[in-house]
C-alpha cells in the first residue's frame, strides 16, 4: 500500500516526505548548527504546539496480515507559520518538543525558494550519518553469521 | 465496607522521605544517569516498555531508576504516565519484511536467504559470572563484515509451498479493536488478544508457553524464525495527504511454526502463533507466539483442555499491573471489613458453643 502511495505522489510531496523522515532523525546539535548559519533567518510563529501525545503502533499478525495494535509510542509534533506564509509540520517519536520546532522550521524552509538549499544541506548531513550508522551495524551483525560446515566422519 | 480515616501523613511522608533516601542509595557513590540506565540495563528497559505498553526509552529508564529496579512498579508508573498524554493517531502497520535486521535465526532451516545472523545474543555463553565487568575492564570494538543479501522472512519461504497457513486474516467485516478504548470482552477476537499479550507479563507467559511444551495443550511447535531490528514506524498526516515516518523502534517478532491441521477441504498444512513485542525481548516474543497459537483453539475446532488454551483465564491474568493493584491493594487498610468478621466469627462460636452444650445436655438427659 506503500509503495502504491508512494508511486502515486507528486515528486514534489515525495521530496517533502524524504525530508521529513531524515528531520524526524535529526539531533538537536544538527538543527541548531544550521538555524545558526542562516544568516537571514524568517519570523517563525507557532501555529499548534509543540506538544507530546502518543501514537498507537500498529502490528500485522502473522508478519503480513490484518493489523491489530502493538503498543503506544510518546511523539511530538509542531507546526509553525513564517513570515512569508509557508506553513511547515514537524513529528517525530520522544518527548523533545524543541526538536520538533526545529523539524517545524526546517520543513517551512524547505518550501521556500531562498532557504531551500540550506535544509537540503542538513537532508544530505543527517542523511550520511544515519547511512553510516546502519553500516556500521549492519557490517556488524553480518559478522555474527553463521557458517555451516559439514564434519568430515571418520569412519567413512 | 469503606469508612474514611485520617491520619498517617506525617508517617507517609516520612515513609516517601526514606525511600527517596534508599533509591539514592550510598551518597559516596556516583548516582546513575538515565542514559547509563538506557545504555548499560538496556533489556530492563525494553522489559518496561514492553508491559507498560509504551515505547519511550528514556522514560522507561527513568521509570526503572525510579522504582529502584522494581520491574512490575517501572512498569505501573510508565502505564500511569501514559494515560496523562493526548492521543495523536495510530500509525500504518510496522512492515517487520523490511526490518533492519540485528538478529535473525531459524530453526526450521539451515541455510536460507540471509543466513543465521547470531546478533548480540545470551545463547551459547556459558552463564558463568564475568569477574571482569567488577574490574571494568575495557571492552573490545565488534567485528565486521560485508553485509549479505535481504533476510528473507521465513513464513515466506514455507508459504511458497502451501504448506503453511498464510499470515492471519481476520473475518470479513471485522473492525479492529483497541484495549485501551473499550472494555474487555469474551470470547476476545485474535487482534485484540495479540495486544494483551503483547503487553502481557513475561514471567506469566513463559510460564503458560512452558506448560504447553509439557502437555497442557500441546502444538508442537519449531521457532520458523525470531527477528530483532529496527523498524520504521510511519503516521498519515491528514493535512499534507501522505504518511511521513516519525523514526524507528526496535521490536522483537517470532513466527512459530506449529503442527498440522487439515480438514475434508483443506489438504493438512502448518499453522501458526505470532509474537511482536517492544525492545529486545525474544523470550516474550517466543512465550507470546506459543499462547498464540494455544488459545486459536475456535479456528482449529480444538477441545479447550489446559489452561493455556483458556482465553478468558490467561488474558484477564496476563497484565501485571492489574495483578499487582488488586493482589496488592490487601496491604491498604481493612481494618473494618476485619472487625466485621471477627464479630461475626466470634459470634458463630457461640452459636457453636450453645448449640454443642444444649446438645450435649440434650443426650444426657435421652440416657438417664
Amino acid at each position: 500500500m506503500d509503495a502504491i502511495q508512494e508511486q502515486s505522489l507528486p515528486e514534489a510531496a515525495a521530496q517533502r516526505r524524504e525530508g521529513m523522515r531524515l528531520l524526524a532523525r535529526a539531533t538537536l546539535a544538527e538543527f541548531s548548527t544550521v538555524w545558526e548559519a542562516i544568516a537571514d533567518k524568517p519570523d517563525v510563529a507557532p501555529v499548534r504546539g509543540p506538544e507530546t501525545g502518543l501514537v498507537m503502533v500498529r502490528g500485522r499478525i502473522g508478519g503480513g496480515g490484518d493489523a491489530f495494535n502493538l503498543g503506544e509510542a510518546t511523539v511530538s509534533r509542531a507546526t509553525v507559520r513564517l513570515a512569508s506564509g509557508e506553513i511547515g509540520h514537524g513529528q517525530m517519536l520522544g518527548t523533545d518538543k524543541e526538536r520538533a520546532r526545529f523539524a517545524a522550521i526546517f520543513d517551512a524552509l524547505f518550501q521556500t525558494e531562498k532557504h531551500r538549499p540550506a535544509v537540503e544541506a542538513l537532508h544530505r548531513l543527517i542523511a550520511a550519518r544515519i547511512d553510516h550508522e546502519d553500516r556500521r551495524k549492519a557490517e556488524e551483525t553480518a559478522a555474527t553469521r553463521v557458517d555451516f560446515f559439514t564434519m568430515v566422519r571418520g569412519d567413512d | 465496607m469503606y469508612v474514611a480515616v485520617k491520619g498517617g501523613e506525617a508517617a507517609i511522608a516520612n515513609a516517601h522521605r526514606l525511600l527517596a533516601d534508599r533509591r539514592r542509595g550510598d551518597r559516596s557513590l556516583p548516582s546513575i544517569t538515565i542514559e547509563q540506565v538506557v545504555e548499560q540495563l538496556g533489556l530492563a528497559v525494553d522489559r518496561v516498555m514492553a508491559e507498560a505498553s509504551l515505547y519511550d526509552r528514556s522514560l522507561a529508564a527513568l521509570a526503572v531508576r525510579q522504582a529502584r529496579g522494581d520491574m512490575i512498579e517501572a512498569i505501573f508508573i510508565l502505564r500511569a504516565y501514559r494515560t496523562t498524554l493526548p492521543r495523536f493517531g495510530y500509525s500504518d502497520p510496522v512492515d517487520t519484511a523490511n526490518m533492519k535486521v540485528e538478529r535473525r535465526i531459524s530453526a526450521t532451516y539451515k541455510d536460507l536467504p540471509g543466513g543465521q545472523l547470531l546478533g548480540p545474543t545470551f545463547d551459547y555463553t556459558h552463564r558463568l559470572l564475568d569477574p571482569s565487568l567488577i574490574a571494568d575492564e575495557a571492552v573490545a570494538e565488534p567485528a565486521a563484515k560485508e553485509p549479505g543479501e535481504h533476510v528473507m522472512r521465513v513464513s515466506d519461504i514455507l508459504d511458497g509451498e502451501g504448506l503453511i497457513e498464510g499470515d492471519g486474516r481476520m473475518p470479513e467485516g471485522h473492525v479492529m479493536g483497541d484495549l485501551t478504548r473499550e472494555p474487555m470482552e469474551f470470547p476476545m477476537a485474535r487482534d485484540l488478544r495479540l495486544q494483551a499479550l503483547a503487553r502481557g507479563d513475561e514471567g506469566f507467559l513463559l510460564a503458560l508457553a512452558y506448560s504447553t511444551q509439557r502437555g497442557y495443550g500441546r502444538t508442537h511447535p519449531f521457532v520458523g524464525e525470531v527477528r530483532i531490528g529496527e523498524v520504521e514506524v510511519e503516521l498519515d498526516l491528514p493535512e499534507l495527504g501522505f504518511a511521513v515516518s516519525l523514526g524507528t523502534i526496535r521490536i522483537t517478532e517470532c513466527q512459530m511454526v506449529n503442527q498440522f491441521n487439515g480438514s475434508a477441504k483443506q489438504p493438512p498444512q502448518f499453522t501458526r502463533g505470532y509474537g511482536l513485542v517492544f525492545g529486545q525481548s525474544e523470550r516474550k516474543a517466543l512465550s507470546m507466539s506459543l499462547v498464540d497459537r494455544a488459545l486459536r483453539t475456535d479456528e482449529f475446532s480444538e477441545d479447550i483442555v489446559a489452561p493455556a488454551q483458556d482465553q478468558e483465564f490467561v488474558i484477564s491474568h496476563a497484565d501485571n499491573v492489574q495483578a499487582t493493584g488488586f493482589v496488592e491493594h490487601l496491604k491498604l487498610p481493612h481494618y473494618v471489613d476485619f472487625q466485621a468478621e471477627l464479630d461475626l466469627v466470634r459470634r458463630m462460636r457461640r452459636e457453636y458453643e450453645a448449640a454443642r452444650t444444649g446438645g450435649e445436655d440434650g443426650m444426657k438427659e435421652a440416657a438417664e
